[in-house]
């Protein structure tokens, strides 16, 4: 499932509804031990990846993968579970800060009932619904589910919370209020659709200019699927890649809590950031690096020798140079580095990575060659790491 | 599941904030390096060496209740006898028969064990378990970093190196990340020094004021070049003493000889952090289990001595600790499925309190078939931290975490 999606995620042409699709499986974080319910639930994220936010929070939450996960298959009139409703306003649409401990209450009854069958269907336990009347954010009335998300989505933060969060991911790692601000009112004019929000999000002015460059870590399966992409690599074992994409900590589906994957620099240390800078010379070059996973003690393997847990390289990637060397036309070999770098870095390269770079295409005998080791070099810095 | 909170802008992280200072690279000119390793103050700092079980040791098999009716008839096939060897330590519990090590070291007065140590509210599932363990949090906060992590943040700001806290193994752990500061991850220091003498990664790595201080790129360059500095300094140090006593012949036992060789070289590291996986044992508990004690009683005697020969087992504490232990009643398949608190080991040459520290769990007393736990995992963790590695707890755990006086 997980090399399926990666391998969307790098030749798809629909790039944007991936990485979206991408960012609300953090944002919607859900672990379950049935593989079809995980399914289920990205591809109804997929589908409704770049439509209206409230469609989409409704379809997420009907899924059996969520309610099983945040424990609503619990949530019964006479011993309400409160887990699902606070994750809701907590880390779906508002955040901390912007309803009470009694509208976590009240919300609990109101998606009493909210189940699914032994088929993983949607079901609706008319019996163990509590049909009261309820007083939420505000409003009283003897609200369901569908009430109270509607509800929590007239509340002003809900747009601010999503914005932020989309801005973070795509933009800056630090919000600015002052692009922050007019995008959310954007939002809530067009009743929250988020196709429209990210069309302006990246048509505005300010998503060019340099300060926005190169400001956030990418993740381990945006740098992955990234250098698949931009580079048109062929993989022969995708497991492989998988194995590499776990030791830097991210694992689709498998996201640490309920929180999502936390991002930006928690996603660097001395390890990782070592796994990272030799990872193209990992695919390109063979280069030797053997990682032993962790355990991750999971039901379905209980006991894996340290020998299953190591990924080494094993010369299952091919890089195809025709595609880059019609990009740089007839372009002259002392001036391919900086074409390269402006085509595969957001940052400005430096005068003595220029000069390192140039060393290492310098060393090769072959025109090939020494494309491949300007890509490579350029490739290994850590300007490549930022998006 | 139950409830989490979200601590992203909590009192704990808004307090680790004051330490937004980042190290800089040492120095890595050769006579600077020589300079430091000849003044490094050998060994005379505490330490201390976490070991992890992986999979949810069965506590009730390891510290046998022995004289328990109760106990022998939840278990009619996997319960441990007299008969099967085992070792007793008191008049009612007895270790496994093959903890012998281990029952060595108790015998000596150099190994503690606290029962019935869990949380309110526990988690049965492996991964938030232990995410719960790592991050010292409590089964209803949701924290992005590690105890060991925030322990540097708060105690290492401004001058300690990455290296204070060393995990022996290819990447680092949730409970070695803080906020400002990481832990380092290595599996032993010639593989790590390795990784980092790539002519083009040594090149980057020495550039200087590379980006705009305070960038993500700035970040980025500081970390490599540490990750390097801190590599040199390792796999020089570490020739110093080489180790010749004998571990068992296993990924664990190697990991343990490394780090008694880095202890024994003089790394100035505080915090050392081992794992030993596969106590999932839902199915055929038996032979798995005694090896896996086995191997991890042999390798802990065999540190134990060796530490002693280089002098360092009296600055050294080790703590033994498990997600959550298992049901009490065993399961259809000879095996135990996920349960709830359970007993950790303390073990060094200066403990101040040996032997047994608290009463095990009731067994007539369950909680849906699970012990009950009678002391919070985060009280060790805070006793430790301030009694022994001379930390402030609060800014780790945040406040109302109760310590245990006079624990070590």
């Amino acid at each position: 499932m997980s090399t399926a999606w990666m391998n969307k995620m790098a030749t798809s042409p629909g790039q944007l509804r991936e990485k979206v699709a991408l960012f609300w499986h953090g944002h919607f974080a859900c672990r379950t031990r049935r593989p079809d319910d995980s399914l289920a639930l990205l591809n109804t994220i997929r589908e409704k990846a770049l439509g209206k936010f409230p469609d989409l929070l409704l379809a997420v939450s009907q899924e059996p993968a969520m309610l099983q996960f945040l424990n609503n298959q619990q949530n019964r009139k006479e011993h309400p579970n409160e887990n699902f409703a606070r994750e809701v306003m907590e880390l779906f649409t508002l955040g901390r800060g912007n309803y009470t401990e009694n509208d976590v209450k009240e919300a609990a009854r109101a998606f009493t009932g909210w189940s699914y069958d032994a088929q993983s269907r949607f079901t609706f336990r008319e019996r163990q619904h509590d049909a009261g009347p309820k007083t939420l954010l505000g409003q009283t009335g003897n609200f369901g589910g569908e009430d109270a998300l509607r509800i929590i989505m007239q509340q002003p933060a809900a747009a601010t919370f999503i914005v932020t969060k989309l801005y973070r991911f795509f933009v800056n790692d630090v919000p600015n209020p002052a692009h922050i601000e007019p995008l959310t009112v954007a939002f809530r004019k067009s009743h929250y659709d988020i196709g429209d929000l990210l069309e302006r999000m990246f048509s505005a002015d300010w998503f060019y200019e340099p300060a926005a460059m190169a400001t956030i870590i990418k993740s381990p399966v945006v740098l992955v699927a990234g250098l698949r992409r931009t580079l048109n690599l062929k993989v022969d074992n995708d497991k492989q890649l998988l194995g590499y994409q776990k030791a830097l900590g991210q694992t689709l589906f498998m996201p640490p809590n309920v929180a999502g994957w936390p991002c930006g620099r928690a996603w660097i240390d001395s390890s990782s950031l070592l796994l990272r800078l030799q990872l193209p010379s990992i695919l390109f070059k063979n280069a030797e690096f053997a990682v032993r996973l962790k355990d991750d003690e999971n039901d379905i393997t209980p006991q894996t020798t340290g020998r299953e847990r190591t990924v080494k390289n094993t010369e299952t990637t091919h890089l195809p140079l025709a595609p880059i060397q019609q990009l740089l036309g007839g372009a002259p070999t002392e001036n391919q580095p900086q074409l390269l770098a402006d085509f595969l870095l957001q940052a400005p390269l430096r005068p003595e990575n220029l000069a390192l770079v140039q060393q290492a295409a310098a060393k090769a005998t072959t025109p090939e060659e020494r494309l491949r080791n300007t890509l490579l070099s350029l490739l290994s810095l850590p300007e490549y790491q930022l998006a | 599941m139950q409830r989490r909170q979200f601590l992203q802008s909590s009192a704990l992280a808004s307090t680790l904030l004051l330490v937004p200072k980042f190290l800089h690279a040492l120095d890595r000119s050769e006579n600077q390096l020589a300079a430091r390793l000849r003044d490094a103050p050998g060994g005379t700092a505490k330490r201390l060496i976490v070991v992890q079980l992986g999979g949810g040791n069965d506590g009730l098999n390891t510290l046998v209740p022995f004289r328990n009716d109760l106990y022998y008839k939840a278990r009619p096939t996997l319960a441990l006898r007299e008969a099967d060897g085992l070792l007793p330590v008191s008049d009612e519990l007895a270790l496994h028969q093959s903890m012998k090590g281990l029952k060595g070291l108790f015998d000596q007065g150099q190994l503690a064990i606290c029962n019935a140590v869990g949380y309110p509210n526990p988690d049965r599932s492996h991964f938030r378990s232990m995410d719960i363990w790592q991050s010292g949090s409590g089964s209803e906060q949701l924290l992005s970093t590690g105890w060991l992590g925030r322990y540097l943040d708060s105690n290492c700001a401004g001058g300690a190196p990455a290296y204070q806290a060393l995990e022996i193994d290819d990447t680092l752990s949730l409970a070695l990340k803080g906020a400002q500061r990481n832990g380092l991850a290595l599996k032993n220091p010639g593989k790590f020094h390795q990784l980092t003498q790539s002519r083009y990664l040594s090149r980057l790595s020495q550039e200087k004021a590379a980006a705009p201080a305070g960038s993500e790129l700035d970040y980025l360059y500081k970390t490599l070049a540490e990750t390097a500095s801190s590599a040199d300094y390792l796999y020089e140090k570490s020739k110093i003493h080489n180790s010749t006593a004998t571990y068992p012949n296993t990924d664990f036992g190697r990991n343990l000889k490394t780090t008694a060789e880095l202890i024994g070289s003089g790394v100035e590291s505080r915090v050392y952090y081992l794992a030993l996986s596969g106590f999932d044992t839902h199915v055929g508990q038996h032979g798995r289990q005694a090896q896996l004690l086995g191997e991890l009683s042999d390798g802990l005697a065999a540190l134990a001595a060796d530490l002693q020969k280089s002098s360092e087992w009296n600055n050294t504490l080790v703590m033994v600790f498990s997600e959550f232990g298992r049901r009490v009643s065993q399961n259809a398949s000879n095996g135990t499925d996920h349960g709830t608190a359970n007993n950790v080991f303390l073990l060094s040459g200066a403990l101040r309190r040996p032997g047994l520290l608290n009463q095990p769990a009731s067994l007539a007393d369950l909680d849906q078939g699970d012990l009950r736990y009678q002391l919070d995992f985060r009280s060790l963790y805070a006793s430790i931290l301030t009694d022994w590695l001379g930390a402030d707890d609060k800014l780790v755990l945040g406040p109302g975490i109760e310590k245990l006086a006079g624990l070590v």
